[in-house]
């Protein structure tokens, strides 16, 4: 199948503004599912509320668009039920770490088979301009006139601790890479969690100085370094890309059809 | 005939009744005095191969159900006040996605914390209006646990013909207590099971086109149809929409089809009601003690009766206002401050007849509370 079969063509153009990173993240997707000859009847996008939120509109698969922050946790319901189903899930930052910050780290501890892509561009767009979870210190923001002092998350880190087991990030600088990564999150066992950088020039690039979507990717490019790369050992300050955790756990579904067994077995015996 | 008799909680009634009505997941989170409910199907579920799961918090147990649900699975949660205020968006969501489920709100004292070993039925309003902005809702309860058992039933049941929440209000009396339970035999009660399209595959399905007879026809996610779930306005795919009319029509569908269908919807029982000078209108536990006095005081030659409601929303005002038309006076024989007082008083025609017997302390209102006040109303001195 091409890209485009994955795609509700009627529901463009997006939403989202000019520059935006979000779309970039779309065709990422897309193409990994497209690469991976994945069935459309067989993904379920569910996604939360924001601009992140609307992405699971524009493709041919079942999509439920739920509430601000809980999209995982009606994922948790979608993958439960029906173990078969591949469950893609992507959210915004505000709305996976912030509002659905709980949901985010027990879904990573019972290590479900889902999908969680963080669209991270550190700011609430549709509301317009609030800082967020991910903005961290030092940013300007229409609810921080003075610049944030609230630290932020690390979400690899967080989705480490919390139990993930792949964990990577991109940015939507690296379209090729975020493909490649979102084939492998998808294709694994188990919670995995792709963080990419994305860019809101509208709210976070023109009040932090940031320019254009151009500026805010060229950020993107010389801001970061892969994982083991000679640039990212001369400049430890560099956001690392790449892949931090990939390690075979018990799945939730899995360990539940054992339940299962063990119930039915002292049922009839 | 080879009838299960069980002696058992409320709760566990409740718990036999989802079985039987084919409940197939559950999500939920500890809360007294609701806690029963999750235990049994935590060993049920599985034993029949469905699915039992403790989520993180009262908020995701909504939500998962709503998931599991639309893969085609009956669905239900149970809580207690805190953890029913804190579904309430996800509830909303359901009423909006027109998503089949189920929620016990097993009741304690309230608000906040409040009293949470002690009864009340003070979430009746919440029940209603719980969530933001204009909807319907279908509000079940029972006053023992034969009528626990079918009143679960039924909720199955009106979820699926609906596409909507129903509400199973019990309290901590009737969650709690033990007495007996007779199973039906399988076929004895109706079962409805989920209406799934017709439509065949590749051809354009509108999963929010209601057809002639107002039912919408579902398609289980992972099935041959791909479309759109969301809690914004929505046209007939399910795609956001903030058309006017597409809005309109919506929420006046979403209220319609529950409104219009009070009659079908409603549930009640008559107690020495034939004749009755002095009604009392009641439901839930406190309906044992309005039922024990209304009898005693039968035997003794006083005209007084009892009408025990077990549906509370949408409100049977119809049905009060033509039982309680000839009662001398009307007592509403309930846990709160007056909650279904006020549903009353705008159904009869003289609402200055309607009084209120109630107790808010954590502790059972017995027949002598209704007593006291019956005498009082009766000229009978207190």
């Amino acid at each position: 199948m091409a890209v485009k079969d994955y795609l509700r063509e009627r529901f463009f153009p997006h939403m989202w503004c000019p520059g935006c990173g979000h779309g970039t993240i779309l065709n990422a997707l897309v193409h990994a599912v497209e690469e991976l000859e994945l069935n459309k009847n067989e993904i379920v996008m569910v996604s939360g509320i924001g601009c992140s939120a609307r992405i699971s509109g524009y493709v041919d698969f079942h999509s439920l668009h739920t509430l601000h922050g809980r999209a995982l946790a009606f994922a948790t319901g979608v993958k439960l039920s029906r173990p078969n189903l591949k469950v893609l899930v992507p959210m915004g930052d505000g709305d996976a770490l912030a509002i659905g910050g709980n949901h985010f780290i027990h879904a990573a501890r019972r290590n479900i088979d889902i999908t969680a892509i963080v669209m991270n561009n550190r700011i609430y767009g549709m509301t317009g301009g609030q800082f967020s979870p991910l903005s961290g210190p030092g940013v300007k923001a229409t609810t921080a006139p003075y610049t944030t002092i609230d630290n932020n998350f690390d979400v690899v880190e967080l989705a480490k601790a919390a139990g993930a087991s792949f964990v990577a990030r991109s940015t939507a600088y690296h379209v090729k890479e975020s493909t490649e990564l979102l084939k492998k999150a998808i294709l694994h066992k188990g919670f995995s969690v792709v963080e990419i950088l994305s860019q809101c020039p509208t709210h976070y690039g023109r009040k932090n100085k940031e320019g254009d979507a151009v500026g805010m990717l060229e950020l993107q490019k010389t801001n970061t370094a892969k994982l083991g790369s000679k640039a990212l050992e001369d400049n430890p300050g560099l956001i690392p890309r790449g892949i931090f955790v990939e390690k075979e756990c018990p799945e939730y579904c899995e360990e539940y059809d054992k339940i299962i067994a063990q119930a039915m077995k002292g049922r009839n015996s | 005939m080879n009838k299960k008799v069980r002696f058992l909680q409320g709760n566990e009634a409740c718990v036999e009744g989802a079985i039987y009505a084919g409940v197939d997941f559950f999500a939920g989170y500890p809360i007294t005095p609701s806690t029963e409910i999750a235990e049994r199907l935590s060993e049920y579920l599985p034993q029949r191969g469905g699915k039992f799961i403790q989520m993180e918090d009262e908020i995701a147990s909504m939500c998962a159900i709503i998931g599991a649900s639309l893969t085609g699975k009956k669905v239900m949660t149970a809580t207690s006040g805190p953890g029913f205020s804190l579904k309430q968006e996800a509830i909303g969501y359901a009423c909006m996605a027109e998503i089949p489920c189920v929620i016990a709100n097993v009741q304690r004292g309230g608000p906040s914390t409040g009293n949470p070993t002690h009864v009340s039925q003070g979430d009746i309003n919440q029940a209603r209006w719980g969530t933001h902005g204009d909807h319907s809702i279908i509000a079940l309860t029972a006053s023992n646990h034969q009528d626990v058992f079918k009143m679960t039933v039924d909720a199955f049941n009106m979820a699926e013909t609906y596409r909507t929440p129903v509400i199973l209000l019990f309290d901590e009396v009737i969650g709690h207590m033990r007495e007996k339970l007779v199973i039906p035999e399988e076929g004895e009660l109706e079962i409805v099971d989920r209406l799934r399209t017709s439509v065949p595959k590749d051809v354009d399905y509108h999963p929010y086109l209601p057809r002639e007879d107002g039912r919408l026809p579902m398609s289980d996610f992972g099935g041959e149809h791909r479309y759109n779930v969301t809690g914004l306005f929505h046209d007939m795919w399910g795609f956001p929409s903030n058309n006017p009319k597409i809005v309109n029509e919506l929420l006046r569908h979403l209220v319609d089809k529950i409104d219009n269908n009070v009659q079908a919807i409603t549930r009640y029982k008559e107690h020495c009601l034939e004749g009755a000078e002095y009604i009392l209108v009641s439901y839930g536990s406190s309906a044992r003690s309005a039922i024990h006095l209304a009898q005693n005081r039968r035997n003794k030659g006083e005209k007084i009766g009892v009408l025990e409601l077990q549906s509370l929303w949408p409100f049977p005002t119809e049905l009060v206002r033509e039982k309680c038309a000839r009662a001398k006076a009307v007592l509403v024989v309930e846990m709160n401050m007056g909650q279904v007082l006020t549903q009353v008083k705008a159904a009869v025609d003289n609402p200055d007849r309607v009084f209120l017997a109630n107790r808010i302390d954590g502790k059972l209102i017995t027949p002598s509370d209704i007593k006291r006040l019956l005498r009082v109303i009766q000229g009978r001195g207190v």
